[in-house]
């Protein structure tokens, strides 16, 4: 703030009465969406066995895909990461997404070898 | 959001000097690099409770049999009580982000507003928590062993775990081998003298959960629960005093007198984090 030689980003932040209306429009319809499948979630959680007998494969899948689809809306939406520039964006999600790939490979590989290796010797 | 973030800059002007090449202030870059270490530390916490559970040659528990119960009502609601903390997260994250955009507009009257229902929800959370864990750790009864190795689960009307097979209504119900939490389909009571004879005959009784030993698995269940809703529970704690101590700034007029509302953003990244990360906790610890 003392240096007027620095662009000061927070102050550009600012939006009008009319932006902040559909801005706040936004907000609710992701909060419903969210709601929406966080019902389906429990629903799904509750009576798949009545719904889908013997799908639990299927059913797990569509939990790890729901929760990484209601992930993306809350950072790209709640956290305003979807309105910043690409390269903070890439900066934030590329490095993270790397090394988890790599340790939830790691990781299930190695506890497959571990599982055989107890089923084995135990 | 709109001004430096949706210019179109050239790449020579942006990473020329003089200016963030992300057109972000410090503050909210440094909050970034840290909600990803952060988020690293919780992936390698689920990651670590996939492995063990996937190398486990035995039943693991199921999220939907081991939390069924409500307050105040009697009876199985699997996973309702979670699901109804998982909204009051998720809507405390809603009532955030509606508190930043007032703050976006310079309304000091609707950041407070906002921010006071983030701060309700934050405590509503880590209340619904502390219910979870005593329910979690004083169980629904537990079971005993007996010597031919079959488990049989503990019953009796006043959820008397101290002196069970003296409490009114004692009976034990036959468990499924190789499932937890359980019993037989259409096992019967087994009641009386019969019971008591198992009773007195066990190998051990366990029940309720604590860091060695617990009613619904493996050993590494309970502690991964502790560990793993108790660091997302201390977040949310922490959360909470943070916003709170935001919401004094905003009523004091730090922020209008500063001629922008910045800090609510940044605290607000902090706690969609934390709403992120339970939205996998669910998902991982609870659903799957």
């Amino acid at each position: 703030m003392e240096r007027d030689d620095i662009i000061e980003y927070s102050l550009d932040a600012h939006h009008s009465e009319e932006e902040g209306r559909k801005i706040r429009r936004t907000i609710w319809m992701v909060t419903l969406f969210l709601a929406v499948v966080t019902a389906v979630e429990v629903a799904l959680g509750a009576f798949w066995k009545e719904w889908f007998p013997g799908a639990w494969h299927l059913v797990k899948w569509t939990f790890i895909v729901l929760t990484l689809v209601k992930a993306t809306y809350i950072v790209m939406t709640f956290m305003h990461l979807g309105d910043e520039r690409r390269n903070i964006r890439a900066l934030i999600l590329l490095p993270y997404a790397l090394f988890l790939l790599y340790l939830v490979f790691i990781a299930i590989w190695e506890s497959n070898y571990v599982n055989r290796a107890w089923e084995m010797f135990l | 959001m709109s001004g430096e973030a949706t210019k179109a800059i050239s790449g020579d002007v942006l990473w020329g000097g003089g200016r963030s090449p992300f057109s972000i202030s410090y503050g909210k870059m440094m909050m970034w690099f840290f909600l990803v270490s952060d988020a690293l530390t919780f992936s390698g916490l689920l990651i670590a409770y996939g492995f063990v559970r996937h190398a486990y040659t035995g039943a693991w528990p199921i999220g939907e049999e081991v939390f069924r119960a409500f307050p105040g009502l009697h009876g199985d609601y699997p996973l309702l009580y979670v699901a109804l903390m998982t909204a009051i997260l998720i809507f405390s994250s809603v009532t955030m982000v509606l508190a930043v955009e007032a703050g976006h507009r310079m309304d000091k009257r609707g950041v407070i507003k906002w921010l006071f229902f983030t701060v309700a929800g934050g405590l509503l959370f880590v209340g619904s928590q502390a219910w979870e864990w005593s329910h979690f750790i004083h169980g629904s009864g537990g079971y005993i062993t007996s010597p031919d190795g079959a488990k049989y689960w503990v019953h009796n009307e006043t959820h008397d775990t101290h002196d069970p097979a003296h409490a009114p209504g004692f009976h034990l119900v036959k468990a499924v081998p190789g499932h937890y939490l359980i019993g037989e389909e259409g096992a019967h009571h087994i009641e009386g003298e019969a019971a008591m004879t198992l009773w007195n005959d066990r190998l051990e009784y366990i029940d309720g959960a604590n860091m060695t030993r617990n009613e619904y698995g493996p050993p590494q269940y309970a502690n991964f629960f502790f560990f793993i809703t108790g660091f997302h529970g201390f977040h949310v704690f922490s959360g909470v005093v943070i916003n709170f101590i935001v919401l004094l700034m905003v009523m004091k007029g730090v922020f209008h007198r500063r001629g922008h509302y910045e800090m609510v953003e940044k605290a607000g990244l902090y706690w969609h984090f934390v709403d992120l990360v339970w939205v996998f906790v669910f998902t991982f610890f609870y659903l799957v």
